[in-house]
Order: structure tokens, then sequence, then C-alpha cells
């Protein structure tokens, strides 16, 4: 589904992505972690061309990522993201924040757009919510209604940027278990994220970048359950934020 | 000192509103030229590169930098002698008073515009939607409704800075209060009730701006 290879990202003089080949399969929900500045956010962002990169190739379902601007607006309706600041959009009521994109770039029917909206914000939880505006929401409950806006395209990809780092500890856990229930539905996600329980719950894969590489990419039981036979460096990693 | 005479003011009170429709005329023409030249100024710098942000800078600094008075002045004495004839004080003020503003309103919004997070961009990017589509539906809202204040405040300014069109001989409130003042020997009355008028409509313009601050805060 997702193809990266041999991916080199500069930021000037910056090696920012060292040489990335990886692949993530349909169904398969790929966890990415690592120290922060390890590139993670950035590699995520190339899938659906926010960060533009210098060298290699990365497909989307055989579709070359890389290759022009106008490309690029096709290739994101397919690709949904959910961000660590919610991003979502001050101005409009909640239904209408989860039915723009469904309007002006889907073209749907107003009314056909509300319908969706709302089977999806009954899917997050967050019904009732509807006709109020973000500002008014918990960062839980706005995480969620990012996560309804990006399903609202139909994505074939779900990619997640830290999606709970901004929030306060008591509700990382809704958003979470929404997540859950998507990568149970099939969904192909990959996630950038720092929380490990989800990692071992949900993901069939966790891939470990530090300085820009990845240095592990291997299942998820082997990932967690042979530390020993992990690099220097993610067991590291591993030590610092499993330690309590 | 002879007594006031307030009478004056109400048997040339034709007069003056014409004067007083010239000053608002003249004020609603400078906001929405204005701020139509201002927009594209701010577009052009959006969406061209280096050099097009080199020349609106240039052309903010320099509308910034001379006296508005002397904006219309200049246009008024040195666009006929480009154009080899007269253009007159009316399409003169008016040219003068929509580039001026543009200058300024170009900087709010650039202003606005920067007010809005990055991030949303990304997102509005991110659904699909066409770099044009995010502005429109995403990033400008955003911008206008945190620039509607400023914009207002500028709008008041531009109403007391209409009484400058007097060097091209307009008559606008100001120079019709001061024909009559001079004609009849009226000086303090005629100027206490301009003061009164401008102080009047800033007034009213002001605790608008202040009842939409309040209606954007919440």
């Amino acid at each position: 589904m997702i193809e990266f290879k041999g991916v080199n990202k500069y930021y000037g003089a910056h090696h920012v992505l060292r040489d990335i080949t990886m692949t993530v399969s349909r169904g398969e929900v790929v966890v990415v972690c690592g120290p922060s500045g390890s590139g993670k956010s950035t590699l995520i962002k190339c899938v659906n061309a926010l960060e533009p990169y210098q060298d290699g190739k990365i497909l989307v379902d055989g579709f070359d990522v890389g290759s022009s601007a106008r490309s690029a607006t096709h290739l994101r309706r397919r690709v949904g993201m959910v961000f660590q600041n919610f991003e979502l959009y001050p101005h409009l009521s909640v239904i209408d924040n989860i039915c723009l994109a469904q309007r002006i770039v889907l073209k749907r029917e107003a009314e056909e757009a509300r319908e969706r909206a709302r089977r999806l914000l009954d899917r997050v939880g967050l019904k009732d919510k509807e006709a109020v505006y973000p500002t008014s929401l918990s960062g839980g409950q706005q995480q969620r209604i990012a996560i309804a806006r990006a399903l609202a395209l139909d994505p074939e990809v779900m990619l997640f940027d830290e999606p709970t780092s901004a929030l306060d500890p008591e509700m990382i856990n809704e958003v979470l278990d929404v997540m859950t229930a998507l990568a149970a539905d099939g969904m192909t996600m990959m996630v950038v994220t720092h929380e490990m329980g989800f990692a071992r719950r949900v993901a069939s894969r966790v891939v470990f970048m530090d300085m820009g590489e990845v240095v592990e990419d291997c299942p998820t039981a082997e990932f967690f359950d042979h530390p020993q036979s992990r690099s220097d460096r993610a067991q590291l990693f591993l030590d610092k934020i499993l330690s309590h | 000192m002879p007594m006031p005479d307030y009478s004056l003011i109400v048997r040339n009170a034709s007069f003056l509103l014409d004067g007083l429709l010239l000053s608002l005329t003249l004020t609603l023409i400078g906001v929405i030229g204005g701020l139509a030249v201002g927009t594209a100024l701010a577009l052009v710098r959006l969406f061209t590169g280096v050099i097009g942000n080199y020349v609106i800078d240039a052309y903010v600094f320099v509308f910034r930098a001379i006296p508005l008075i002397l904006v219309i002045f200049w246009f008024y004495f040195m666009v006929p002698l480009i154009l080899g004839r007269p253009v007159g004080a009316w399409t003169s003020a008016i040219v003068a008073f929509t580039l001026f503003e543009a200058a300024y309103y170009s900087e709010i919004l650039r202003a606005g515009l920067r007010s809005v997070r990055a991030g949303q961009l990304n997102a509005a990017l991110a659904s699909g939607m066409s770099r044009g589509q995010a502005l429109r539906y995403v990033i400008f809202p955003q911008a206008f409704t945190a620039m509607i204040p400023i914009f207002l405040t500028q709008a008041i300014i531009l109403f007391q800075d209409t009484s400058l069109v007097f060097v091209v001989s307009l008559h606008d409130f100001l120079t019709a209060t001061s024909i009559i003042a001079n004609r009849d020997g009226r000086l303090v009355e005629v100027y206490t009730f301009a003061c009164l008028v401008y102080y009047l409509i800033c007034l009213a313009a002001t605790a608008g701006v202040e009842e939409l601050k309040r209606t954007f805060a919440r």
C-alpha cells in the first residue's frame, strides 16, 4: 500500500531522512517511534506530499507521490491525516468541519455529506456535538472529530502524526480507543506515537527511527518480547519510555 | 464678542449635508477600492516569489512614507503632466485614496494571514483541497475575522482624512463648513459644529467596532 524506496530528504545541509526503504501493506498498522528529531513526523508527512523529499521514491498504491503538485491533491483524497494539534477549523461548527472537504473535494451533496458526518460522529461517540464549535470541546473530543473528518473522505490509508501528544493524560485513551476500533475494521494505518501500550496491542509492525534512519523494522511481538536482540539505540529508547 | 448664532447652520444645512455626503462617499470608495487593491497585493505576495515581494514591499514603503495630502497633490498635479490632460479633482482624490489605503490594507491582511496557524493550511491540503480552495475556505475566513476590527478602525481614520481633499478644491464636509465660517464670519459656531459632527460619527463607528469585537470574541 505504501512503499518507500531509498528516500532521502535534506533541510539544507541537514540530512533528515536517510535512505528509507520500507513497506506498509494493506490492512497493516505500523507504529513509527523514536526520539524527537529522529525524522518520524517528517517521514509521515512525505507520504501525502506535505513535505517534499529529494531522492528515492514513495508509492501509495502504486501512485508516485513525488510526481507533481497536481497529482498531490489527487493522492491526498485517498490518504487521511490526523495531526498532533487537531487542526480543526475554528470558524466552522463540528459538522461543517466534517462536511467541508466532502463538499468541495469530493463534490458530495449537502445532505449526503451531513448524513455521512452524523454517522461518523456517532462512531467516535460525539453525535450530540454536531452544532458546537471546536474551541468549546476538550482536546480528546477535538481529536476524535479530527479523525471523523479524515474518515469522511473514505481514505484507503490513515496517517496519524503524534495524535495523543498534545492531550492531557486522561483524554489519551478515548482517542486510542477510536484508533483501535479503526484498526480492527481493517484500515491501513501509519502511526507516529510514543504510546507503546497502543503499539503492543494494535500494531502489526513497529518501526524505530533515530537520526533519520530506520533502525528497527520488525513484527510487534518481536520488537517488545526480545529486547536483547534489538539494537542498542532501540533498547535505550525503550528503557527510557517504558521505565515507569 | 457677538452672541453665538447657530441658526446659520440650519440655514446652510443642505450645503453642509452635501459636504458630509462627499466625505462619506469618499470614505466608502476608499475602503472598497483600498480593500480590493490591498487584497490583490496580499495575494500577489502569497503566490509569487521573491520579486513580487520586493515590488510590494517597495509600494507599501513608499505610500506609508508619504503623507496622504502629498499623495493627493501628486495625483492632481503630476498625473496630468504624464497623461497630457487634466484628470479632475474627484478622480485624482479617488485614485489617491484607493492606492494609499491599499498599502495599509495589504499590511493588515498580511498580519491577519500570519495570525492563522500554519497547521491549518496543512490540514486543508491534506484533505485534498487545492491551495486556492484552502485559502478561500479555511485561511481567509479566519484571517478576515481577525482583521475586521482593524479594518474598521482604519476606515474611521480614512473618514477623518477625507478632509484633506480641500487641497484639490473638493467640497467635503470640513471644506463646506470652512466656506460658511469665512463667508459669514462665524468661525466659532461653525467649527464647533464641525467638531461635534466628526466626534459623533467616529463615536458611533467606534461603538460599532467594539460591538463587532465582542461578537467575534465569542
